[in-house]
């Protein structure tokens, strides 16, 4: 299954080789052409039956935020950076796969009994946890691991409750598998398809991405934030999931053109395709630096809402994944009739 | 079933303290082709005995207990969402981002949801988060979650034990199921030897919350020597080492008031005579094991505590060198082989 695979593959930002592996494989047999840039990105071609309206550029980043080897001590314990925007605190008592040979860790911490009265009020920095893979000794460890080894969280793809998906790195995996999915799909408008490199450490791949495409559209495909704690007042809840693909308005990289998310909200209408908007300015993505590629392009960003992104688990529902999906197909056949 | 499949059985397992049952059976089958009775006491404790050539004259018991920390359902919210309260002593800055069963009609599957670092301000990540402001998300509504969960339910941590490098394992539970493991490995080595003590061994309930399952096991075998089989704190770099014992040394060895010092001599001149690894443990005072129960129960009971080196006690990867676990129950096994006819009186002398 496309997105297990995808989610279980290790991604950390600028290690996207095992998922842009899986990529290239899905979609080579359904695109014209495909290659790979020069710092990562994939970018892929399908011609359709229609010239679009204007070059239509999708994408979604296949990047996950992870960690990084720095150090390996005498005991043989593997000190780390974060790779990305990791809340320190949802990294303890954790298990993580180190390198390409995934070797399996874990992230302990002191038992509470040796703690002093109110220690776990303390938040444990960076700097005093480790990854432990069970080696005796510095040099035992070195034959196995690297520094400058990405880990990442080892959390497997599971379907539970009522239609959802648990998995580590949805956020983008599940834009990764929309997309893919879209060029597997016998669209007739011409699209350019692009997997991006490095989103999480700071759009990096989008920006050389859309540098070559020249898009005059672009839409951005995510997992994005969804927060629904229940002390929370409606609108501090910025996607609900199960109503469908949250459309964005605006975020710290771009805000979003008008005109052409009033489209999308007819087409979604038009449709019968239940949609939100996304309610809060926080976060950003890859349209940060596609839209402000060379002389400019139009964006939208339409995201599947998922829930605890950049934690070792993360949640979507399979409704808002069909309908994400569904509302993509359908703005795309609708560019083919009109520009923007 | 070698000793790790035994291990990787109980702690993929699930049974907080008070729910232990659901592993009991798994237990029984281990324990029975290796002991003349194995029984489920009123507490839940797993009783299996093993006779001696002394007809009973001299009673050793082991106790390694079979619950776990964890937590249980305190209440659902309108979205579904369960805030939940926990049953022993769990650090909150465990539980976060964590994956659990919720074990209600059916076992479901269910996330400790975290905020996303986008919607924090930046002094939230220097916050500790308490457990009343955690969250258990199952994906299922309020009503549909109704029909499978109850308040009262209990919750554990999903984790799989993994085996890591070397012989070391990590996983949920291994407090202080390694010792059920080891009590174990220590009925098969007994087979092949012509022990005089009886041996009871003993998968104990309760102990993360109040030792309950020894007192009352205690109470009922009346042993003459009672041995608490647990974890010990494994060695790490935020650790005093002088607080702590070393993976793959062997197990450490209780010194202290809450175990016999004439019996602890014993022990660690069995693990010398037998070329068996182990360490020194001090603790002062009662120990937080089942020794503590077996020391003042009844008219008192001479007791001593083995504990097997664990790294990250009470985290849901609890570490631990598979092979202590064996060092563990050939001292055990050895032990109770060294106890002759006639010695008990003289062993036990101050």
């Amino acid at each position: 299954m496309l997105l297990k695979k995808l989610t279980e593959a290790c991604g950390a930002s600028g290690n996207e080789k095992e998922v842009r592996d899986i990529i290239i494989h899905e979609i080579s047999p359904f695109v014209d052409s495909v290659r790979i840039d020069g710092i990562g990105n994939v970018i892929a071609y399908k011609s359709g039956k229609t010239p679009a309206a204007g070059r239509v550029m999708v994408t979604a980043h296949m990047d996950e935020v992870g960690l990084m080897i720095k150090e390996i001590d005498s005991a043989g314990l593997l000190k780390f950076l974060t790779v990305g925007g990791i809340d320190k605190r949802v990294l303890v008592s954790k298990t993580v796969v180190v390198g390409k040979d995934k070797i399996k860790g874990v992230i302990g911490s002191k038992p509470i009994h040796l703690q002093k009265r109110n220690e776990w009020t303390k938040v444990l920095d960076i700097n005093e946890l480790y990854i432990d893979i069970g080696a005796s000794s510095r040099e035992e460890a070195e034959k196995i691991v690297s520094i400058g080894d990405y880990a990442v969280f080892d959390t497997q793809y599971e379907e539970f409750g009522d239609d959802r998906i648990k998995a580590k790195a949805l956020d983008n995996r599940v834009g990764c598998a929309i997309l893919v999915e879209l060029l597997k799909s016998s669209i007739d408008t011409e699209i350019h398809g692009v997997f991006t490199v490095m989103e999480e450490v700071g759009l990096v791949g989008a920006g050389p991405a859309a540098y070559t495409v020249e898009p005059d559209v672009a839409i951005i495909l995510e997992g994005t934030i969804c927060y629904e704690m229940p002390d929370l007042d409606t609108y501090d809840i910025p996607t609900v999931m199960g109503n469908g693909p949250a459309i964005s308005l605006v975020d710290r990289a771009t805000i979003y053109d008008a005109a052409f998310r009033k489209r999308i909200v007819e087409v979604a209408e038009k449709n019968n395709i239940k949609y939100q908007y996304r309610k809060t300015s926080m976060g950003g993505n890859d349209s940060g630096s596609i839209h402000t590629s060379k002389t400019g392009c139009i964006t939208t960003a339409i995201s599947v809402p998922t829930r605890y992104i950049h934690s070792p688990l993360s949640v979507i529902s399979k409704f808002d994944y069909d309908n994400t999906l569904a509302l993509v197909k359908a703005v795309i056949s609708d560019l083919e009739k009109e520009a923007l | 079933m070698d000793k790790y499949e035994f291990l990787e059985l109980l702690t993929n397992g699930h049974g907080v303290s008070g729910f232990e049952y659901t592993l009991s059976k798994a237990v029984i089958d281990a324990f029975t082709p290796l002991c003349d009775s194995v029984k489920i006491d009123k507490m839940g404790n797993v009783i299996a005995h093993k006779k001696g050539s002394g007809d009973g004259a001299v009673k050793i018991m082991m106790a390694a207990h079979l619950d776990e920390i964890g937590f249980m359902v305190k209440y659902i919210e309108d979205n579904g969402f369960i805030r939940f309260t926990t049953i022993g002593g769990i650090d909150p800055r465990t539980t976060i981002g964590q994956e659990v069963w919720v074990h209600g009609v059916e076992t479901i599957l269910g996330v400790v949801g975290s905020k996303p670092p986008h919607l924090q301000d930046a002094k939230e990540q220097e916050e500790t988060i308490k457990f009343e402001d955690m969250i258990i998300d199952t994906g299922y509504s309020k009503e549909k979650l109704l029909e499978l969960v109850s308040i009262g339910d209990t919750i554990t941590v999903k984790r799989d034990t993994v085996k890591l490098l070397n012989t070391k394992a990590a996983g949920k539970a291994m407090d202080d199921r390694a010792g059920v493991a080891a009590l174990l490995e220590t009925l098969k080595i007994l087979q092949g030897m012509n022990h005089y003590p009886d041996v009871y061994m003993v998968a104990t309930v309760q102990e993360e919350v109040s030792m309950t399952g020894a007192f009352t096991s205690t109470y009922h075998i009346q042993p003459d020597i009672g041995i608490a089989v647990d974890v010990g704190f494994g060695t790490t770099p935020e650790l005093e080492k002088a607080d702590t014992i070393e993976l793959g040394k062997g197990p450490g060895i209780t010194i202290g008031g809450n175990v016999h010092p004439t019996l602890v001599k014993r022990l660690f001149e069995t693990g010398k005579v037998h070329g068996i690894p182990c360490q020194k443990d001090v603790a002062p005072g009662p120990t937080g094991t089942d020794a503590r129960a077996m020391q003042i129960t009844k008219e008192g009971i001479p007791a001593l505590v083995v504990s097997i080196p664990l790294r990250y006690m009470h985290t849901s990867v609890e570490l631990l060198d598979l092979e202590d676990i064996h060092h563990t129950a050939r001292l055990l096994a050895q032990f109770t082989n060294s106890v002759k006819e006639g010695e008990l009186e003289g062993l036990l002398c101050f």
